[in-house]
């Protein structure tokens, strides 16, 4: 078994470093079913997953393995069938959907494959809108501040029609990490980009989550990027596959 | 809520505005403030100016009557209050031409004035008989005398001549055209001849035992001028009384009230359509925003935040479309007083803020009705649409929240107008219209998209095929974009094509033609001979109506007097006696508003119908028994009918009419109306010596005066039209890029499929066709039968069929959306499909 591949639970060393430093993330008996028409269908099946803080862990598998379903329960966007999910120390599902949003705020930051950046906002504007909803009161010398540090120092009142897709990426990026989260997800950062643009911005993912000491939790269907991450976790027809 | 929520709601308001994603909402909030502000500050102060209007027909703000001279104490008690003081003495006596070989005589109302005469309204007079007429600064001067114009011409007197009354003689300065407050009573007929009170003593003509009428005219501050009247009312001595003269001008008040419902009207319409582009604009915002809430719920937003944040940026806006709404409203109203500055004669009053907040009040509402049901679905918006798209928009309570958005604004528009019957027809009108067009719309478009359609019209081109196909694909968003259009379109072919129609008719009420000469006092044996005298002068046979004098003796056998009614018109009216007449069939400009018209088969019992405003006023109800005296006479009729009366026509009105075998049998004179041409004034010389006793009563002043005052008040009404339709225009472009942004996304399908540009714009073509027909036919439909609605129910007009609606409403309908589908396509089709689905 590959190293990158094991199971944190089988491999002595992880373990060891779980027993010292707290977990993250940890999901336990995670399932999750929905109703198609008259019969039901299985999402996610009994997914246990634990990561460490600084880890940078890879979800891969085939279109409909419940990859990105699986990411959105573990950030507390979708409710699972049964399990359970603690985040920062906080029981997920114990809490109301507002209680994960301010949760969500304060702890994790999102990269989305179709940027989801605002567009009646600036590039500024994107990056500063977290920092406001959280009442910084430094907002934009922050986002201005972030937005140099991808790059884009000359580009902050653009629109993120005026932009390339990498450039959107970079902003989103920006976007994620000024509120210096726990936990960075991403699903599939680089999906929406071409080969160069995409690598470009997942160099510079992976540099500011080392600087940050951010953990990274990201959803690819994309082998090479996932092995640039410390640990893989496989999913085939909802299950964690070795 | 935290400062820092308001902040950034606020922010987000500015950041939303500059995207342009507010501006068909702010813009529609701000017409309908507009209209309804604009609208409601003129009624209040048209309202307040009429009431100091009517007090130019007493010449003052308050009138003074008495049979005997008053003390010197009443005039200097107005002194001393700082009132304004104006005294006449009116008398009876024989006037006569001095000079020439034939000296004629005439009976006159001679009214000697003071020098301040009048203190309200203005005087005016012609330099000779027929001649343009000007405003006459005070009366007379002392030594002269103005005549009006029947003894002008019945005393052949030129100006400068001399005539003669008592022991003096005078000198003609002037033609008297017009003495403001002499209209009010046609009937008060002596002709006049008005002179200078310091010449009174030399006529000799005021002995003991003169029938003289000596009035008080007194002027000022609304305030000063009750504390007089409290003053004098206990003061007041046997056969003199204080007048309060109600409105008594029923031409002007018919123009006006009808102003008012036609503004009324726009106003409702305006706000109306304002909350449907509202709704459409706030739709079209949350489905922008739903991907961006998401977002915003990832990024931590508590849905109560959200809420907050969606809440004050919307009322921010609200407050701020209002306030500009406001403003615009009451620039509008100032520039229609003063195009009804020259109607309204006396000062029109400053505004109140009521109407500012009446105005703000519908904003509001209408942002809360019809914008919060949509913003309410973003707070549930779901965070994982961030990753899954189709997790689609949340469902389900909007319902209920525009039922109780749009059933208050329905009670706040109800308040605002005033008049419930206006109300519900544009309300009960409008919601029985989109309901109609949504489920015509829904039958008909998927009837076009059916298979055998399909086959008809599609067989030759797949893109035909294909647009006929997204008909019944998106057939619920198609007929709710199919209904909305026809209901913009609708507005705007009613405000275009049949407001003209209503305007015109509405002129006609008042026509061109229009009787200028009231004759009366035609005895019966004269009926033949005045006939005659017409014919002869090759003018039309005018209608004759038979006028009896009778005083209300009893209602239901009570007898009543001037003491049983508070009212002093009432009073009035019970001391005098009534014009009544007898008639066969209902005139054409009268309308039975309940009961119905006599029944011939009904003759043991007498019937009455009386005129609905009359009847309010002395408290009469269907069924009363009315008893009169007509010379020694006593008549008793039971009321069968109340009658709504054309003021404005200038026609012969009755208060009173009843069936002929009521009373035939009473002595009676006969009155009629009737145009003289302009120029044709010898005809009248010629019939006044034919027939001595007849009064010829010129009316032409009051005629014009209602003429103009339409002109004037069409014109005003029309300006507030334009909000209405400014209104209707955004209901359309609303309901144009409703759907724009998912056509765009399939279009870019298609193309990404390898569709050719021909192949996207006939699909978009054939689909736009089919929609613009039947919203174009939808909106004629609509547009022709609220019209016909509001002519017969509301304005009370006869409105011809227009042929040119009919054409032109579907053509517009087809034009619009075949505009559409080309800007459409173009958007499209000049865009890279990547692109446009990576914006998705």
């Amino acid at each position: 078994m590959n190293s990158r591949e094991m199971d944190p639970k089988a491999d002595p060393n992880l373990a060891t470093q779980a027993a010292v430093r707290t977990p993250v993330l940890s999901a336990r008996g995670i399932g999750k079913t929905v109703r198609s028409g008259i019969s039901d269908l299985v999402i996610l099946q009994e997914i246990d997953l634990q990561v460490i803080s600084g880890e940078a862990v890879a979800i891969v598998g085939a279109s409909g393995s419940g990859k990105s379903t699986l990411l959105a329960v573990l950030a507390g966007l979708d409710t699972p069938t049964t399990g359970s999910v603690h985040l920062d120390g906080a029981d997920l599902f114990a809490l109301d959907e507002d209680a994960r949003a301010q949760l969500r705020g304060r702890a994790v930051g999102f990269v989305f494959q179709s940027f989801q950046l605002l567009p009646a906002l600036s590039a500024l504007e994107n990056v500063m809108l977290p920092l406001e909803l959280a009442g910084r009161p430094d907002a934009q010398s922050a986002a201005r501040a972030m937005l140099e540090r991808v790059g884009l120092g000359e580009r902050l009142a653009h629109y993120p029609k005026h932009l390339s897709g990498g450039e959107q990426q970079r902003v989103a990026l920006a976007r994620a990490f000024v509120v210096q989260p726990k936990v960075l997800m991403a699903d599939e950062p680089t999906g929406s980009l071409d080969a160069a643009a995409g690598e470009s911005v997942i160099q510079l993912m992976f540099e500011l989550n080392s600087q940050a000491g951010t953990t990274l939790l990201m959803v690819t269907h994309d082998e090479q990027l996932a092995q640039r991450c410390s640990r893989i976790v496989r999913l085939a027809g909802g299950l964690v596959v070795p | 809520m935290s400062i820092g929520t308001l902040g950034l709601a606020l922010r987000m308001l500015m950041r939303d505005w500059r995207a342009g994603e507010l501006r068909v909402l702010a813009l529609a909030l701000l017409l309908a403030v507009a209209s309804v502000t604009s609208v409601s500050f003129f009624a209040d102060r048209v309202r307040q100016g009429l009431n100091r209007e009517a007090h130019q027909l007493l010449g003052g703000d308050l009138l003074m009557v008495g049979d005997k001279p008053w003390k010197p104490e009443v005039a200097a008690e107005v002194r001393r209050r700082g009132l304004a003081l104006a005294q006449s003495t009116n008398f009876i006596s024989m006037v006569q031409s001095a000079g020439g070989a034939e000296p004629k005589s005439l009976l006159t109302g001679a009214k000697a004035v003071s020098e301040s005469y009048p203190l309200r309204g203005k005087l005016r007079i012609a330099p000779r008989l027929n001649a343009p007429d000007a405003v006459a600064e005070g009366g007379p001067k002392p030594g002269t005398v103005w005549l009006d114009e029947r003894l002008t011409s019945a005393l052949a007197a030129n100006v400068g001549d001399k005539v003669k009354l008592g022991n003096a003689e005078f000198e003609v300065a002037a033609v008297l055209t017009l003495e403001p407050d002499r209209g009010a009573n046609f009937f008060n007929i002596a002709p006049r001849l008005m002179m200078n009170s310091v010449d009174v003593p030399a006529t000799g003509l005021i002995q003991t035992g003169s029938r003289v009428t000596y009035q008080i005219l007194a002027a000022g501050a609304r305030k000063d001028i009750d504390a007089f009247e409290a003053w004098a009312k206990p003061r007041l001595e046997r056969g003199q009384r204080i007048e309060n003269l109600d409105n008594a001008r029923p031409e002007i008040r018919a123009s006006l009230d009808r102003a008012q419902s036609f503004l009324g009207l726009t106003a409702l319409l305006a706000a109306i359509l304002a909350g449907v582009a509202i709704a459409l604009a706030t739709r079209r915002f949350v489905e922008r925003h739903l991907d961006g809430c998401a977002v915003m719920r990832c990024l931590g937003a508590t849905q109560s935040r959200l809420l907050s944040l969606y809440g004050i940026e919307f009322l921010g806006l609200g407050v701020a479309a209002c306030a500009v709404g406001c403003l615009a409203g009451f620039g509008a109203q100032a520039l229609i007083a003063s195009w009804l500055g020259s109607i309204i004669q006396a000062e029109m009053p400053q505004p109140t803020a009521l109407p500012a907040l009446q105005g703000g009040l519908v904003g509001l509402t209408l942002l809360l009705g019809f914008a919060l049901p949509p913003l309410l679905q973003l707070r549930n918006v779901p965070a994982v649409r961030v990753i899954r798209r189709e997790s689609g928009a949340p469902k389900g309570g909007a319902v209920l929240a525009y039922a109780l958005g749009f059933g208050t604004l329905v009670a706040l528009l109800l308040w605002q107008s005033g008049d419930l019957k206006l109300g519900m027809t544009v309300v009960g009108g409008f919601s029985a219209a989109v309901l109609l067009f949504i489920g015509i719309a829904w039958v008909a478009l998927r009837a076009a998209s059916s298979p055998a359609s399909m086959r008809l019209f599609g067989s030759g081109s797949p893109a035909v095929r294909y647009g006929l196909a997204n008909l019944r694909r998106h057939s619920r968003s198609n007929a709710i974009q199919v209904a909305s259009l026809a209901l913009g379109l609708a507005a705007i072919l009613l405000l275009t094509i049949t407001r003209s129609d209503l305007v015109n008719a509405w002129r006609q009420a008042s026509p061109p033609d229009a009787p200028n000469r009231f004759l009366i006092g035609i005895q019966p044996e004269q009926l033949q001979p005045v006939q005659e005298f017409f014919r002869a002068a090759g003018m039309p046979l005018p209608e004759v109506y038979p006028m009896i004098r009778g005083r209300l003796t009893a209602v239901n056998d009570r007898p009543v007097s001037e003491k049983d009614y508070p009212e002093e018109r009432a009073k009035r009216l019970v001391e005098r006696e009534f014009n009544l007449s007898y008639m066969n069939t209902l005139p054409g400009h009268n309308q039975i508003s309940a009961g119905r018209w006599f029944d011939p088969r009904n003759r043991n019992e007498g019937e009455a119908s009386v005129e609905e405003g009359i009847a309010k006023t002395l408290g009469l109800k269907m069924g009363d028994r009315l008893t009169y005296t007509a010379a020694g006479e006593v008549f008793s009729a039971r009321i069968t009918s109340l009658r709504k009366l054309k003021w404005d026509s200038m026609k012969v009105n009755f208060f009173v009419v009843t069936p002929p075998w009521v009373l035939e049998k009473a002595p009676t004179s006969y009155i009629t109306a009737f145009r003289l041409a302009p120029g044709s004034e010898p005809v009248l010389e010629r019939m006044v010596s034919a027939f001595p006793n007849l009064t010829v009563v010129d009316i032409s002043a009051a005629l014009k005066q209602a003429q103009g005052i339409i002109d004037q008040v069409i014109l005003a009404v029309q300006f507030v039209f334009l909000f209405a339709l400014g209104a209707g225009l955004l209901v359309l472009y609303s309901a144009l890029v409703a759907t724009e942004d998912e056509r765009r996304r399939e279009s870019a399908i298609m193309r990404a499929f390898g569709a050719s540009a021909a192949q996207v714009s006939g699909s978009q073509r054939a689909e736009f066709l089919v929609m613009g027909a039947l919203a174009g036919v939808l909106a004629t439909l609509a547009a022709s039968v609220i019209s016909t609605l509001l002519a017969q129910r509301v304005f009370e007009l006869e409105l011809p069929l227009n042929y040119a609606l009919w054409v032109y409403g579907p053509l517009a309908g087809i034009a619009l959306l075949s505009l559409n589908a080309w800007l459409s396509a173009r958007k499209v089709l000049t865009a890279s499909p990547a692109l446009t689905l990576r914006e998705g």
